[in-house]
């Protein structure tokens, strides 16, 4: 298999695997605790490696899971005391457990095997070098494997809790009362969360983690009102921004991580601008379309009180608008028929326009 | 027959709280006798958030097949009353049973309606899909709403006037139609007994008639309502019993009964002005 394929693979899973915990992420407004868990989890994986002086990736998903949850705790703990707000609360616990992992990687590089550069940015174009041994027999690309279960395991978890899920996220007082137990779901996501981040950190590191996380579902969210829409739509975008960042990458010769990056990020702007419902250029359209309809019923309806023709000029003293806007809107009604320009340059209603005029509302 | 209950149960024998508590329990007279234990049973209930008591020392007994109002200033702990009894808030003292057991064992026989305030409208989904969660506590963990699920959700839609809503994005609902949309997911969980945190705040006329009529159409199948209100223009119009709260419990009954000057400015404090005529005109005055 040729390199760029395996980085490729690689990549759309670390999209897969993000974009499904990423999605209730943005759901539950926790986008922040998201960058949290992914810069904390370096003290778990760190931690094992001090300890246990195993490199093995299932202890360092434990480890980092463990550190994750100690993470949102920590948050909440802090929080609930009342004297400190949520956002405050996570600006203050994962730069302390982030730079207690960065002073053991800095402090005994020999004993971690990692080094900070790896940690931020990841080294995703090595991917193909690392292959994972089993049973002393070689089982294939060491990425293809943590990551694919990383994915398959996230898609269960969701398909499985997804009405428990979709409840918990959007009444949680009322998932409780029925007994869906909200917290235990609450702490199993983060959990998700966290090992999703180990595992996706070895590929683009924990500051680039939080955009696969975040970016993919920040983009859905703007394309659909369906839940499992958005979720296949997040692990598209999450996929797609992988292999496309690759390519861009290539072509510009630079940082692989950095690019599907932007790529997503530059999908999140063309959803943002060009989402067919909730668009910044859609929610224009409508205003705009609305606008137009408006000072249409206002003109059919002056035209009516005035059957001896009004002129373009008191048209637009009338209802202060300008020049441009009046000279539209009499264009407009007169393209459709509604209004015709008499030689005199005086407005009168067609027999088509007398009609709508009656069907406007309140008069 | 006054069923007030004073709060002040420190200084009253307990033979006489005792008492008071069968008779709070029992039905008036003129109806049929009620058999089983209360909806809801309130014993000592205190509440803390941080060091500040929210509720102190609450009991009630709430009359089986009753629209009951809860009542109370600003930060009186009523919304708190309701998550108590739904385990959603801890408990520093006390109890609460619902129809004579602990609300865990439960679950089933009660609808919650949340205060609208309380969820992201802006969620991807739709009225019908909201209102099928109601459905989510009969099936349990991992069953799929099907198709049974959502004709009752539709049915229940219908019930309060919202099915061409059925698969409107909910964000774009107003106040009063996503109010409606949660008054058909609780009736969707096919209930004995109701709470509402606060269902008429910020409707529309049309919904406020619509709660109303659903209210007493719960009433007429003997289900039991405990509803958190604010209006206390209307809670003589709409319930049959109110409990006045303020972090104590000040006095519950009937409406006719306890809805009197004297509690109700035992309840609002100073906070009420003018105590001339009816609870209706002192209401006016009441400083929310």
């Amino acid at each position: 298999m040729s390199i760029a394929l395996v980085i490729m693979i690689t990549g759309a899973l670390v999209g897969a695997s993000c974009a499904i915990v990423g999605t209730f992420l943005v759901l539950r407004r926790m986008s922040m605790m998201g960058d949290a868990i992914s810069h904390s989890v370096l003290l778990g994986i760190v931690a094992v490696f001090f300890f246990t002086g195993s490199r093995s990736p299932i202890l360092a998903v434990l480890g980092a899971g463990a550190v994750g949850l100690l993470t949102v705790s920590l948050v909440e703990l802090i929080y609930r005391t009342g004297r400190v707000k949520e956002d405050a609360a996570i600006g203050l616990v994962f730069p302390a457990l982030f730079s207690i992992g960065v002073i053991l990687v800095s402090r005994f590089p020999s004993a971690v095997h990692i080094d900070v550069d790896h940690v931020l940015y990841g080294e995703i174009t090595f991917v193909a070098f690392d292959r994972l041994t089993l049973f002393g027999v070689d089982a294939g690309y060491r990425s293809f494997w943590l990551l694919g279960a990383m994915t398959i395991v996230n898609a269960l978890f969701v398909l499985l809790f997804f009405k428990e899920l979709k409840l918990a996220t959007f009444d949680r007082g009322f998932a409780a009362a029925l007994g869906f137990a909200p917290t235990v779901i609450h702490y199993a996501l983060m959990a998700l969360v966290s090992a999703t981040t180990v595992v996706a950190f070895d590929s683009v590191g924990a500051i680039l983690v939080v955009a696969m996380l975040i970016v993919p579902a920040a983009a859905a969210y703007l394309l659909t009102d369906r839940l499992l829409v958005m979720l296949g739509l997040a692990v598209a975008i999450g996929s797609g921004s992988a292999i496309g960042g690759y390519w861009l990458a290539r072509w510009i010769d630079g940082s692989i991580a950095a690019a599907m990056a932007v790529v997503a990020g530059v999908v999140f702007v063309a959803c943002f601008l060009f989402a067919p419902r909730h668009g910044l250029v859609a929610r224009y359209v409508q205003l705009f379309t609305v606008r137009r309809a408006f000072a249409r019923s206002l003109l059919l309806s002056h035209l009516r009180l005035h059957p001896g023709g009004v002129s373009m000029e008191t048209i637009g003293e009338r209802f202060l608008w300008s020049r441009r806007m009046t000279s539209n809107v009499v264009t407009a009604a007169v393209q459709d028929g509604l209004v015709t320009d008499s030689p005199a340059r005086r407005l009168t209603l067609t027999k088509l326009g007398s009609v709508q005029a009656q069907q406007v509302p309140g008069h | 027959m006054s069923t007030v209950q004073t709060s002040d149960l420190g200084v009253i024998p307990a033979t006489l709280v005792e008492s008071q508590r069968r008779r709070s329990a029992a039905p008036t007279g003129d109806e049929t006798v009620a058999t089983g234990p209360p909806p809801v049973e309130i014993r000592d209930l205190t509440v803390a958030y941080h060091e500040r008591p929210v509720l102190w020392d609450v009991d009630l007994t709430v009359r089986p097949g009753k629209l009951t109002a809860i009542v109370g200033p600003n930060g009186a702990g009523k919304s708190t009353l309701i998550k108590a009894a739904l385990g959603l808030v801890p408990v520093a003292a006390g109890w609460v049973k619902i129809f004579g057991e602990p609300f865990a064992e439960q679950r089933r026989l009660v609808a919650y309606i949340p205060q609208r305030g309380s969820v992201d409208w802006d969620f991807p989904t739709d009225a019908l899909d909201v209102v099928t969660m109601g459905r989510y506590g009969t099936l349990g963990w991992f069953r799929r709403p099907g198709k049974r699920e959502r004709q009752i959700a539709m049915d229940k839609l219908r019930q309060v006037g919202m099915a061409d809503f059925a698969r409107r994005q909910i964000s774009e609902l107003s106040g009063g139609q996503q109010q409606r949309v949660f008054l058909a997911r609780a009736l969707a969980q096919e209930a004995d007994l109701y709470f509402m945190d606060e269902p008429f705040a910020g409707v529309d006329a049309t919904t406020e008639r619509a709660i109303v009529e659903l209210l007493q159409e719960l009433r007429s199948q003997g289900k039991t309502v405990v509803a958190v209100h604010h209006d206390l223009n209307t809670v003589d119009d709409y319930f049959d019993d109110v409990a006045l709260l303020n972090v104590r419990l000040v006095a519950y009954g009937p409406v006719d009964d306890v809805f009197t000057h004297a509690n109700l400015h035992a309840t609002y404090g100073g906070r009420i002005g003018f105590l001339s005529g009816g609870p209706a005109e002192t209401s006016a005055a009441v400083a929310d």
